[in-house]
């Protein structure tokens, strides 16, 4: 146990003169050369309790140095010491010191390996807030500084990342430095070396001065949105959402709206997607006048692009785009140019295409009212609600609650029940749990009568359904819909269609009388329980198939509660006294169980 | 006369489409879609995959292009006379320019039927004729290319597309790309091809617009592809440089950040006999490409698609420059797949064919490190890792390695050999096993023997002896901290 050292603050003298409180400390120092990398993995994970062990001086002077020249170990190991790293102020003796932890990562930066890269940049962004501003320019920034100008792409790639963490605190002479160095980046000859930099072109921007924003970012975010890889193009786009933010509104249309133009309209689908992918944040980011006559036309045309990739991304931004719409001439906006195109969407020939908008398009209702809706949406509903694609059904059915509010119920109900009734009976079941889980809902809200008439049949088919989940939803509704309309009407609707499956030949439709008396006893009360279902599930003890036998136990001790003693005492504990000497051991268990838990042994 | 030609080359183009779709596996009968379809909604993967390879056309698709202006036929190359052949070839080149939606398998049927005639006409025009390649004519032929063959290649319809699984999705345009093709493979292989002309034209951009391409996952289209980057290579001293690193910067890409690329083992393929012309010594740049490209590749998740090429890379530069085999091996061992037992049978492969071709010399600073791996292989119970690890030993020179090292490699292989000759599960494992210490034993009898006894002590000696009684061995840089830490 390590934890032992960590209170020693002074490590002395270990292993054979006596003193074994830093022996656990030296078999993790000695398995940080062991062989076997999880052990090398193990040591390095518990770094700070060998670092605490040994004092703030001693990590200093002797851990980091033997530290950095491990550094050609198992990317695993590697990736361990990287994030550890991150950790480590404290240790090495407080943010006076920290800055000796840079040579371990400066060296992580430069490795191969991404994922270890990337952890160590994240532990120096880290660690870079715990420098002083002198440390910073004397440290920090000559590393960065030789990051950004390695012979090789890794330490090129890394040095993108820690420009933005210290350029707020350092002097303009450094800072004017590190614009250089960013600049040089972003047009360096290796496409792996501009994506980094045009990954963190955004995030730069927005420490730096407007100025320079204008005068250093923007020629750059030209030149990467206009690379020769469609890879750094669309990086040039995330930044778009950033720079469009820091600017003000009068020179938007000037320095990024010619960009963002030729992104949208860029030869490559990648890139299309990605304007489509960020479409709601460049619609905030560029304001309610460029939207209104710049991107609705762009949307239009993703709405219609020739990629189904690129149109289901700009499919999936349907409802927030319209709904960040400004609120004058939103509705004629959307009636006008982004509904025509949303309803050819609905026969797309592309079924992920269809579904993105399925699962947006329910929400347009509430922001086009309730006679829009009626007249203009509920046609692309149904068409969706029928469509061939599962997803596209699935979608529509699991947003319906957005158009109820809007139309009401009723309305809802009377144009859409067909389709729901159709669906009911979908051969994707996962279209029917769907419909199943809407059915208390609707229920409340049509009332008894209505229910009776349509959809009561409907709830008692899934019962017998194919598929288990169905049978377990239906169960769970049927109890849902008890709560709703009472124990009277349970008596005279549900219960002797649920009891009368009890004679089935299948022994799953006679377990499903059990897991729904399950469900209904304590909705239905005592009498119910006692006086109808209690002797059929007592008759089903006789079964022949065991798995109803020991159901039939389970049962007893789930409505036990709800019976009164002379019941328990008299009907049931016979049988589950039989039941306990049954032949299947299954059924034995679960009758005992009962027994204890009704305390009736 | 002439109408009859075309129908016959119509029927020819409908031919080579067909045989193409045959390569695609029969799709299964529809009748066992519904009845699946009954059991439950939900269909299974196999028959989504099934479905899917139904369709397994696809094509970038163009940006919509001003309105199609339908073709008109020119007359044919070799009727016109030889006074104005040369602006009719300039014509049927600007014709082809034209593009058609080859989704849509109805529209524009005459059209594309004109522009297929004209690309044929224009194949064997380049091949058959001397004097065609005028200076006037590189650029018109070029942009016809451009024109063709550069697109952003489409999404993959398969977003999880298992290339070994798989049926790659083709190219629908196909009946006029290969063409087109076929074309800038004769035009780049006439023999009044002028590098010095073309080189206005087959530059940089036109280089790296090719190798983009590489990644289409219609292998027919890569083929080409492969054929002609290496005869740009070949034929174009100033871009060489510039195709191998571009050829490198991919190859990262698809190590650290993309993990796809589908032409990895085409541009191996050129790599292999670029290698092979390298000068000697070789440069750092090389060095850095094998060291820092090329062994990592290993790591790859589909390196089964590539491995016999990626292998050839690397014996290439081994036997250009043995010295190398060091730091080769220690590389391969660093990466060596902990789980994928395939993988590992790939490695073995490929440590063999180093091994073929290492000097004893070079065998000696790596048969430590080496051997320990090769022994773990051996004790591996998936018994193809373990078989393809005790082959090595039906492999003379190798043998002839080992005997010469018998003293440092027994001692390694022995507890692992001696302990699944009466372990493994396999019994073919254990009969190569056997044959393999009867081997070992008699190139020397005198270590097996030794090495037998201590192996049957250790195993005798009770557990409890064996717990850390001792202070662990302290590493060498903080020796300095325990002595420093005694009490003063």
């Amino acid at each position: 146990e390590p934890g032992s050292s960590e209170d020693s603050a002074e490590p002395k003298m270990a292993g054979a003169d006596g003193d074994d409180s830093l022996y656990p400390i030296a078999v993790l120092i000695d398995e940080l050369r062991n062989e076997d990398v999880q052990l090398r993995l193990n040591s390095i994970k518990k770094l700070s309790t060998i670092a605490l062990a040994l004092g703030v001086e001693r990590t200093r002077t002797e851990l980091l140095p033997f530290l950095t020249d491990t550094i050609y170990d198992e990317d695993e190991v590697l990736l361990a010491l990287a994030e550890q790293l991150g950790n480590f102020t404290m240790l090495v003796g407080g943010p006076e010191y920290v800055h000796c932890l840079l040579p371990p990562l400066e060296s992580l930066a430069t490795v191969e390996e991404t994922v270890v890269r990337d952890k160590a940049v994240e532990s120096l962004r880290k660690i870079s807030q715990e420098h002083s501003p002198v440390d910073l320019e004397v440290h920090f920034e000559p590393l960065v500084k030789r990051l950004a100008s390695g012979d090789w792409f890794t330490s090129r790639t890394s040095a993108c990342g820690l420009f933005s963490v210290c350029y707020p605190r350092v002097s303009s002479t450094v800072k004017a430095e590190i614009r250089q160095h960013f600049r040089t980046l972003c047009s360096d000859d290796t496409p792996m070396v501009r994506r980094a930099a045009a990954s963190k072109l955004g995030e730069f921007a927005k420490v730096l001065e407007l100025d320079y924003v204008k005068s250093d970012i923007i020629p750059l975010f030209t030149a990467l949105a206009s690379d020769e890889q469609d890879s750094v193009r669309l990086l040039a786009v995330e930044a778009c959402v950033s720079i469009a933010t820091l600017l003000p509104q009068e020179d938007l249309e000037t320095l990024v709206m010619p960009t963002l133009r030729q992104a949208a309209e860029d030869k490559s689908w990648r890139v299309r997607y990605m304007v489509a992918d960020k479409f709601s944040e460049l619609q905030k980011a560029v304001g309610p006048e460029i939207t209104k006559n710049d991107l609705v036309p762009a949307f239009q045309n993703l709405l219609k692009d020739c990629e189904a990739e690129v149109r289901a991304a700009a499919a999936n931004k349907v409802k927030e785009f319209c709904e960040n719409l400004p609120e004058d001439g939103r509705e004629t906006i959307i009636m006008t140019h982004i509904l025509p195109c949303v309803k050819e969407l609905v026969s797309d020939t592309n079924q992920h295409v269809k579904s993105a908008l399925a699962s947006v398009i329910m929400g347009l209702s509430t922001i086009l009212g309730k006679d829009n809706t009626i007249e203009h949406l509920l046609p692309l509903f149904l068409a969706q609600l029928k469509d061939e694609c599962p997803e596209v059904r699935l979608n529509i059915i699991s947003n319906l609650d957005c158009v109820n509010e809007v139309i009401g119920i009723r309305q809802l109900s009377q144009s859409l029940l067909p389709a729901i009734v159709e669906l009911a009976e979908d051969a994707k079941w996962r279209v029917r749990l769907a419909i199943i889980e809407y059915m208390p809902l609707l229920a409340g809200q049509l009332g008894v009568e209505f229910f009776d008439e349509k959809l009561n049949s409907l709830c008692m088919a899934w019962l017998v359904d194919h598929v288990y989940a169905i049978r377990e939803a239906a169960t769970c509704n049927l109890m849902k819909l008890v709560e709703k309309f009472g124990a009277e009407w349970a008596q005279n609707t549900i219960v002797p269609k649920v009891l009368g499956m009890a004679n089935d030949p299948n022994y799953l439709h006679r377990m499903t009388t059990l897991f729904c008396i399950n469900a209904l006893s304590e909705a239905c009360g005592q009498e119910i329980t006692t006086k109808h279902m209690l002797p059929v599930v007592l008759k089903m003890s006789n079964d022949q198939v065991a798995n109803v036998r020991f159901n039939v136990a389970k049962c007893l001790q789930k409505i036990g509660p709800v019976l009164d003693n002379n019941a328990l005492q008299t009907e049931v504990k016979p049988v589950l006294e039989k039941l306990a000497a049954d032949q299947d051991m299954d059924v034995k268990y679960f009758a005992q169980e009962a027994i204890s838990v009704l305390a009736l042994a | 006369m002439i109408g009859q030609l075309c129908c016959l080359s119509v029927t020819h183009a409908v031919t080579s489409v067909e045989d193409a779709l045959q390569q695609v596996p029969p799709t299964p009968p529809m009748s066992a879609i519904s009845a699946s379809e009954k059991v439950d909604g939900f269909t299974r993967k196999s028959m989504r995959k099934a479905q899917k390879q139904k369709k397994s056309q696809g094509s970038s698709q163009f940006r919509t292009q001003s309105s199609l202006v339908e073709l008109s036929p020119l007359p044919q190359l070799k009727d016109a006379p030889s006074t104005e052949q040369q602006d009719l070839f300039t014509q049927k080149l600007q014709q082809c320019c034209m593009l058609f939606d080859f989704m849509d398998t109805v529209t524009d049927l005459k059209s594309k039927e004109i522009k297929r005639a004209a690309l044929n006409e224009l194949v064997d025009y380049v091949s058959t004729n001397r004097g065609v390649l005028t200076e006037a004519a590189y650029p018109e032929i070029i942009n016809m290319i451009s024109t063709n063959i550069f697109r952003t290649l489409p999404p993959s319809e398969n977003p999880d597309f298992d290339p070994e699984e798989d049926e790659p999705t083709l190219e629908a345009s196909w009946p006029h790309t290969q063409l087109v093709y076929e074309f800038l493979l004769r035009f780049l292989e006439n023999p009044d091809f002028q590098p010095s002309m073309a080189k206005r034209y087959i530059d940089q951009k036109f280089v790296l617009q090719l190798l983009e391409l590489f990644d289409s996952e219609d292998p027919r289209e890569r083929d080409f592809l492969k054929t002609i980057l290496h005869r740009i290579y070949g034929k174009f001293l100033g871009l060489r440089a510039f195709i191998r690193k571009q050829i490198n910067n991919n190859f990262l890409r698809f190590i650290y950040e993309t993990d796809h690329f589908n032409g990895v083992a085409e541009l191996l393929e050129i790599l292999g006999s670029i290698i092979n012309g390298f000068a000697l010594p070789l440069k750092a740049e090389h060095k850095q490409f094998l060291m820092k490209v090329l062994i990592p590749m290993h790591t790859a998740k589909s390196l089964a698609l590539f491995h016999a090429q990626l292998a050839y890379c690397i014996v290439q530069f081994l036997e250009k420059d043995p010295t190398l085999t060091e730091p080769v091996i220690r590389g391969l061992l660093k990466f060596w797949p902990k789980t994928c037992s395939q993988k590992e049978v790939m490695f073995l492969g490929e440590i063999e064919e180093i091994l073929d071709v290492i000097e004893p010399t070079q065998f000696k600073k790596v048969q430590e490190p080496l051997f320990k791996q090769i022994s773990k292989c051996v004790a591996n119970p998936h018994f193809q890792v373990a078989e393809r690890a005790l082959y090595f030993w039906n492999n003379e020179y190798i043998l002839s390695l080992i005997e010469e090292n018998i003293d440092k490699v027994l001692p390694i292989m022995f507890g692992s050999l001696y302990r699944i000759s009466k372990e493994h599960w396999n019994p073919t494992i254990v009969a190569l096993v056997y044959n393999v210490l009867k081997t070992l034993m008699e190139m020397n009898s005198v270590l097996f023997d030794e090495l037998t006894s201590s192996y049957k002590a250790e195993r005798q000696r009770p557990k409890a002896h064996q717990k850390l009684d001792i202070m662990p061995r302290v590493i060498k840089p903080f020796l300095k901290l325990w002595d420093s830490s005694e009490p003063q």
